[in-house]
């Protein structure tokens, strides 16, 4: 297999600098798998795979009636982060974490950054994460997102941007630890010769941030992973992370409010529960409060919250911070409560409410991608240049409707990783999404998920939508 | 442990312990038929009616035929206890108890699962040496997954549930096996005695995996009395109902930690009573009272302990009375 013949195409490539000729980060591995033939490569690609399924390494589609679950397609040509350059990336989501914790405390207390005019009240009040019965709330340490998994892009021209901060729960931790188990059994000899930042610690920094949220004095608090069931599509996940912190995995028919406290209900009689890390949506956590037909929740368990009687992370209503357009705020948020200037850039956002910005944007539909503010995954967005003139007339319509309902942003040129196509490596689309813990301190698991769009020239790496993934190392030179 | 793990981490092992009693039938039942004299009618209708699903399998399928009748054991996917279903479900209660299983187990369950899905999609229910290899496998893997949790799962409360789950199980399929046999295929008092008869309890036996230790134990002939006895009574075979009983109540009072030989809980008494039963009767006193009318009612006592189990551990609703 040789890559002299590696195109880059005019794109950002993550792993070669021009045609056939990789970055020094990435020299080593290139060098090495210019050793192996292309049937040795597609041997270990598919071993990798089986390797995955045999884990269990699943998600569930929703859409599909079989209910059957399928792999994260995985390809085994890795995304590398030169370390001098992640260093930044840390700094940069430590500051914009901080920034964002100090917002919901402010938000939900004395409100001063809307008092002072930074953001307009009216668009904190009208985020659909922007959740009333969360206000005084006092959660524990003041920390409010305590996982965090922001998600990064880099453009043509090598900067990166902060595509999206997903406070509420983030998933998808649990392919990078199975990725990078899968990678060295494949590689075992280039993670000999390359300095690749480990990311098993995970695990352990995560329990240490839930712990870190029980009453200091408890002796054996009791910490339990809280899931909508074997049916939602992060199942995999949830039950892993319980697994490796070592953990109940609960679901709501498990969990009672009884005397006051959350409660359990074990082949023992009820049980006490201290600190949840909950993998359900805010709006479906008590039906008593927020969505009444929710099924998954436990009646009841919002005011034990309220009251300190049980932990959440992340806290209720830190979905505010993920509407799109509070999202186009954060800079001013990092000025405002930390005096500093941003090291991360957001994507340039027009905002759709502001009458000058929207003009621009339906001016520019062609040009632009528009976004719902409270949608993820790839919903419920138009990529301007790609879509046809009807697509964009149905959005000029409901820009127009619904202003405070959608932002624009340039469409970037995503940077690329070689992927492996059949028997060649072709470059195709990525983003990152690195995971942070916030607890004693700020920690962020070296390198994180890089999501790639399988189909050539796609920018959607939603695995919902044709998404696969990657392991990501962080490599010391 | 949370009453909802406990009831998954029991049906799991119920599961798997059923499809391999399933593979079990179906094996020997097929070995039997390879030595049946010619002109005899093939006796595919007794192995339905040991699994007690006979109305449901005539309103599904008409005529036993051995291609109806292996079709309906193992892949149909809307009988809920042919092989296929039992790891379908047994995957499920595996899936939502990963966390508390061994990484191990989970691996084989699903290894297990996609070997009988793929086995679903390409056997023929004609092939019949291709079947042979498949209950072979589903043994070998039901197995497999019994050593796998033995040796890396910790001994404590989930897995002494998936003991009890297994063992009543695996009671009450070689107390069904037997019944068929004494029921069906001993229809008239001239076979008695003769190779054909031999062999059937031969058979027996094997689908059992209890024809070699029956041997060695010194029981060298074959009776249909010492047979009984071996498979009901024996203290030391793993697949005698005794030897699951013991077994069984053994794990109870290991979750309770109440002294065997006592009891708090109803299950305790109901349990530990059909287990003194067991250590006290004799082989004789069961065929005075009726082998079919004993073996029915040890089953009707197992459903019991069974219900009695999930009232005490596994109903949630009792636990949240108990609460408000």
């Amino acid at each position: 297999m040789q890559f002299h013949d590696y195109d880059t195409e005019g794109f950002y490539d993550e792993l070669f600098s021009a045609k056939g000729e990789p970055r020094p980060e990435a020299a080593p591995l290139i060098e090495r798998l210019n050793s192996l033939s292309l049937e040795d490569i597609q041997r270990r690609h598919k071993a990798a795979q089986i390797a995955l399924f045999k884990l269990g390494v699943t998600f569930n589609v929703y859409s599909d009636n079989q209910g059957t679950e399928r792999i994260l397609p995985f390809d085994i040509m890795p995304r590398i982060v030169a370390a001098s350059e992640w260093a930044i990336l840390e700094q940069g989501l430590k500051q914009r974490i901080s920034a964002l914790n100090l917002f919901l405390s402010d938000i939900y207390s004395d409100q001063k950054i809307l008092a002072d005019g930074v953001i307009p009240a009216e668009l904190v009040f009208s985020a659909s994460g922007y959740l009333k019965p969360c206000l005084g709330l006092k959660p524990p340490a003041g920390i409010w997102c305590h996982i965090t998994g922001t998600d990064l892009v880099r453009d043509q021209d090598g900067c990166w941007y902060v595509l999206e901060d997903n406070l509420r729960c983030p998933s998808g931790v649990s392919y990078v630890l199975e990725n990078r188990r899968v990678m060295k059994s494949t590689f075992p000899l280039v993670f000999n010769n390359m300095k690749i930042q480990p990311v098993e610690e995970y695990p352990s920094h995560l329990l240490e941030t839930l712990l870190n949220l029980a009453p200091a004095n408890m002796l054996d608090p009791t910490v339990v992973v809280l899931t909508p069931g074997i049916f939602n599509s992060a199942y995999f996940e949830h039950s892993f992370l319980a697994q490796q912190m070592g953990v109940e995995l609960v679901e709501g028919r498990d969990l009672v409010v009884a005397d006051g406290f959350l409660q359990m209900r074990t082949t023992k009689g009820l049980q006490r529960i201290d600190v949840i890390y909950r993998r359900i949506d805010d709006t479906f956590i008590d039906p008593l409060v927020f969505r009444p037909d929710s099924l998954l929740g436990i009646p009841g368990l919002m005011e034990v919250y309220r009251a300190g009687r049980v932990a959440i992370a992340n806290a209720l209503g830190t979905g505010v911070a993920d509407d799109k357009v509070i999202y186009a705020y954060v800079p001013q948020m990092i000025r405002y409560y930390l005096d500093q200037e941003p090291i991360l850039n957001n994507v340039p956002t027009y905002l759709c409410w502001e009458p000058e910005q929207q003009q621009y944007v339906l001016d520019h539909l062609d040009q632009l991608v528009v976004k719902s503010a409270d949608e993820s995954g790839g919903y419920g967005m138009l990529v301007g240049p790609k879509a046809t003139q009807a697509e964009r007339d149905d959005f000029s319509d409901r820009i127009r409707t619904h202003p405070r309902q959608y932002i624009a942003q340039p469409t970037l040129s995503l940077s690329r990783v070689p992927t492996l196509v059949d028997d060649h490596f072709e470059g195709r689309h990525v983003d990152l999404r690195p995971y942070i813990l916030y607890g004693k301190d700020i920690y962020v698991n070296p390198g994180g998920l890089t999501r790639v769009a399988l189909r050539k020239g796609s920018l959607v790496v939603n695995s919902s939508q044709g998404g696969g993934s990657k392991d990501t190392w962080v490599v010391s030179s | 442990m949370l009453s909802r793990v406990a009831d998954s981490i029991y049906w799991l092992n119920r599961y798997v312990e059923r499809a391999e009693n399933v593979s079990r039938f179906v094996e020997v039942n097929l070995n039997l038929l390879l030595d049946s004299p010619e002109g005899m009618t093939q006796q595919w209708q007794p192995i339905v009616l040991t699994t007690g699903d006979l109305p449901l399998f005539q309103q599904r399928y008409g005529e036993a035929t051995a291609e109806n009748v292996l079709r309906f054991l193992t892949f149909d996917a809307e009988y809920p206890s042919s092989i296929f279903s039992c790891l379908c479900r047994a995957r499920e209660n595996a899936r939502s108890v990963r966390e508390i299983i061994s990484s191990e187990m989970w691996q084989q369950v699903n290894a297990f699962y996609l070997m009988v899905t793929e086995a679903a999609e390409h056997l023929r229910a004609t092939d019949t040496a291709a079947l042979f290899h498949f209950f072979e496998e589903v043994k070998q893997a039901s197995h497999l997954f019994a050593g796998i949790m033995d040796a890396t799962m910790s001994h404590n409360e989930g897995w002494h549930f998936g003991q009890i789950g297994r063992l009543l199980e695996r009671a009450d399929k070689t107390a069904r096996i037997l019944d068929v046999k004494y029921f069906i295929l001993l229809p008239s008092v001239r076979d008695v005695g003769t190779t054909l008869d031999e062999l059937q309890w031969i058979a027996l036996l094997k689908s059992a995996s209890a024809y070699e230790m029956y041997r060695k134990r010194g029981m060298h002939r074959i009776s249909p009395q010492s047979v009984a006895d071996f498979l009901i009574l024996d203290g030391e075979f793993p697949r005698s109902i005794r030897f699951c009983i013991i077994e069984a109540e053994r794990s109870l009072h290991k979750i309770t930690g109440t002294p065997l030989g006592s009891w708090r809980a109803t299950v305790e008494r109901t349990l530990g009573r059909l287990r003194a039963d067991l250590d006290y009767i004799t082989i004789d006193e069961i065929i005075q009272f009726g082998m079919h009318e004993f073996l029915d009612d040890l089953q009707t006592r197992m459903n019991n302990v069974g219900e009695k189990i999930f009232e005490t551990f596994f109903a949630l609703e009792s636990v949240i009375e108990m609460a408000s």
